[in-house]
């Protein structure tokens, strides 16, 4: 179909908005090749990848807006199961701890999320140093063992955990700890990832010219490396912190009676949805929205 | 990527060992445990505790059983990675290429939405499906849909839900790959008069190979195992193996039948990927 196109080169659309100010009308730019008139479709055709673009965007954040929505609902009833826009009301938001155990659930969502991204990025940070600083034997293997958790799907890492746990006769003892080991195990993996790109990228002319005014290992690692690598690291943990508050998959094998958020969710998708849930969903996506807007804006204050 | 100095000596050791540990204790050896546990005797139970006996037998059970959950998580897998190859190919090369000064904001908004809960969002997806929802209204206005016509507890639910799930792990790498691509090659196809889509077919495709293979395998991995959007979005007929995997585990406590499951989904995984890189040619992947 565009074919028909084809003569006209995409170089003249660089001629042609140098000259777009002096030919085209207020409003519209054209090409100096187009022809003199054009249709609204012309512009369309131009930006139809832009348009497709925003507008799958668009598709996800459908179900965004009615969770946002939904947290401004009044529910039917008490134990309605139904889920549906019925009246707006702020008792949600006033009152988010309507449903005790959402709020225990979501503590411990938080707790675990905390402790585990502490220690997944301590050792993810060590192990990315190990592997873009230091030459050692079994690299190679180190970093398969590293690729491997993310490439195994969730369902198989889950069930391989519980098979262990109850190999090792802990099938009772599932619960606060074991999530906990789980979500290290694969924060770790994203850690180093993130960490050693970060590593990989920098350029080490810093140190070595920190390094050629007499400062020590130490004072090199801890007033240039390290400051450059703490963006990189932070990122990770923020990674590594959400990867944990949101598992479900792993988490619900290896949890025993303990409740995270998700699981929270998964009871009571079955019964009455409380509309709390999308509180915590509002809240979830303002909070790192704004984390991610502020990283974006210090960071372009630095570049510029 | 200037190769840096890497430094010999023991500090090395040091600083993977205890990560690397971790990862052998709680990733490698269970690996080896869930492999043994398929390999228990069947007519054990929770309370009896498994004998392992070897029971080869367990995998032609579970095959028997469970094919029809197997196939149709690989069918769904790879439909949905179908869609999301071609949604997010869209997005991510208007992102690359068109999206001018905005291009760090749509970036941004491609990751917001999965900020929030993947259970929540979920669930909202279920009521935007629903049976008197808007969108099935719609539908059945235009007739598109029957009147008894539904859009929630049917396979279209569950791949509308695995598409949305896991678009962004092929958004990402796509975007990754499309940046790196001097769009001077495209103009300069344009200008030997290549039109837009024969451009698009020896120039752009093939330079956005690696971004394809790795956003393929992030989507397909994932989507093949999961099971919350066949939970919440579909019905008994659309069980996909992680929810078999998942109730034998915590409802039937049938570990021995579990744990085949499991090792034949990674098994199958693991031969797709291996194939499916030797044939895209991004060996460096792995």
């Amino acid at each position: 179909m565009s074919a028909l196109q084809a003569p006209t080169p995409t170089s003249t659309q660089s001629d042609g908005s140098g000259g777009s100010g002096g030919s085209g009308g207020s409003g519209r730019r054209g090409r100096a090749a187009a022809p003199p008139r054009r249709s609204p479709f012309a512009w369309l055709r131009e930006h139809v990848v832009l348009i497709l673009g925003i507008l799958v965007l668009a598709y996800t954040f459908v179900p965004i807006a009615v969770v946002v929505l939904m947290s401004f609902n009044k529910p039917i009833s008490e134990q309605s199961k139904i889920y549906e826009f019925n009246g707006f009301t702020l008792d949600n938001w006033l009152n988010p701890c309507a449903d005790p155990s959402m709020c225990s659930a979501l503590g411990r969502s938080i707790e675990i999320g905390l402790l585990a991204t502490l220690l997944a990025t301590l050792l993810g940070t060590l192990a990315a140093f190990a592997l873009v600083r230091h030459q050692f034997r079994g690299r190679s293997t180190s970093n398969l063992l590293i690729f491997m958790p993310m490439a195994a799907p969730e369902i198989v890492l889950g069930s391989s955990l519980l098979a262990m746990f109850v190999a090792a006769g802990l099938a009772g003892q599932l619960g606060f700890w074991t999530i906990f080991i789980a979500h290290v195990m694969f924060c770790l993996s994203f850690v180093v990832v993130t960490v050693r790109a970060r590593l990989a990228g920098m350029d080490d002319a810093l140190e070595q010219a920190a390094m050629d005014l007499y400062a020590t290992p130490a004072q090199t690692f801890w007033k240039i490396t390290f400051p450059l690598v703490f963006p990189g690291i932070l990122g990770a943990a923020m990674l590594s912190f959400s990867l944990s508050f949101d598992d479900f998959i792993v988490t619900n094998l290896n949890s025993g009676n303990t409740t995270t958020f998700p699981m929270y969710v998964w009871g009571v998708s079955r019964r009455s949805v409380p509309m709390q849930i999308n509180v915590v969903g509002t809240v979830m996506i303002v909070v790192s929205l704004a984390i991610v807007l502020i990283g974006q804006s210090r960071a372009r204050r630095q570049a510029g | 990527m200037a190769e840096m100095v890497r430094r010999r000596g023991r500090s090395g050791y040091l600083l993977i060992i205890p990560g690397g540990l971790w990862l052998l204790v709680f990733f490698a050896f269970p690996f080896y445990s869930l492999i043994a546990t398929s390999l228990y005797d069947p007519a054990g139970s929770d309370f009896r505790g498994y004998q392992m006996t070897y029971a080869f037998g367990n995998y032609v059970d579970v095959v028997e059983a469970y094919w029809q959950p197997l196939l149709r998580s690989l069918l769904y897998g790879a439909i949905a990675t179908f869609f999301c190859l071609v949604l997010g190919y869209v997005l991510a090369y208007a992102i690359a290429f068109k999206s001018g000064r905005w291009k760090t904001l749509m970036l941004v908004l491609v990751i917001a939405p999965f900020l929030t809960s993947f259970l929540v969002r979920t669930l909202s997806w279920k009521l935007l499906l629903a049976d008197d929802g808007f969108i099935v209204n719609t539908l059945q206005l235009l007739q598109v849909l029957g009147d008894d016509g539904r859009l929630l507890a049917t396979p279209f639910a569950v791949v509308a839900g695995l598409t949305y799930n896991f678009l962004p792990f092929m958004v990402l790498p796509l975007f990754a790959s499309l940046d790196k691509m001097d769009y001077r090659l495209i103009e300069a196809s344009r200008d030997l008069y290549g039109n837009p889509v024969v451009s698009f077919f020896k120039v752009t495709w093939p330079l956005s190979l690696p971004g394809v293979v790795s956003g393929t395998l992030l989507t397909f991995i994932p989507a093949v195992g999961d099971f919350i959007n066949a939970e919440l979005l579909g019905n008994t007929n659309t069980r996909m193996i992680g929810n078999v995997i998942q109730s034998l585990f915590t409802d039937a406590n049938d570990y021995p039948a579990a744990g085949a499951l499991s090792v034949i989904l990674m098994t199958m995984i693991l031969a797709m990927v291996l194939v499916y890189v030797r044939r895209a040619g991004t060996e460096e992947l792995l």
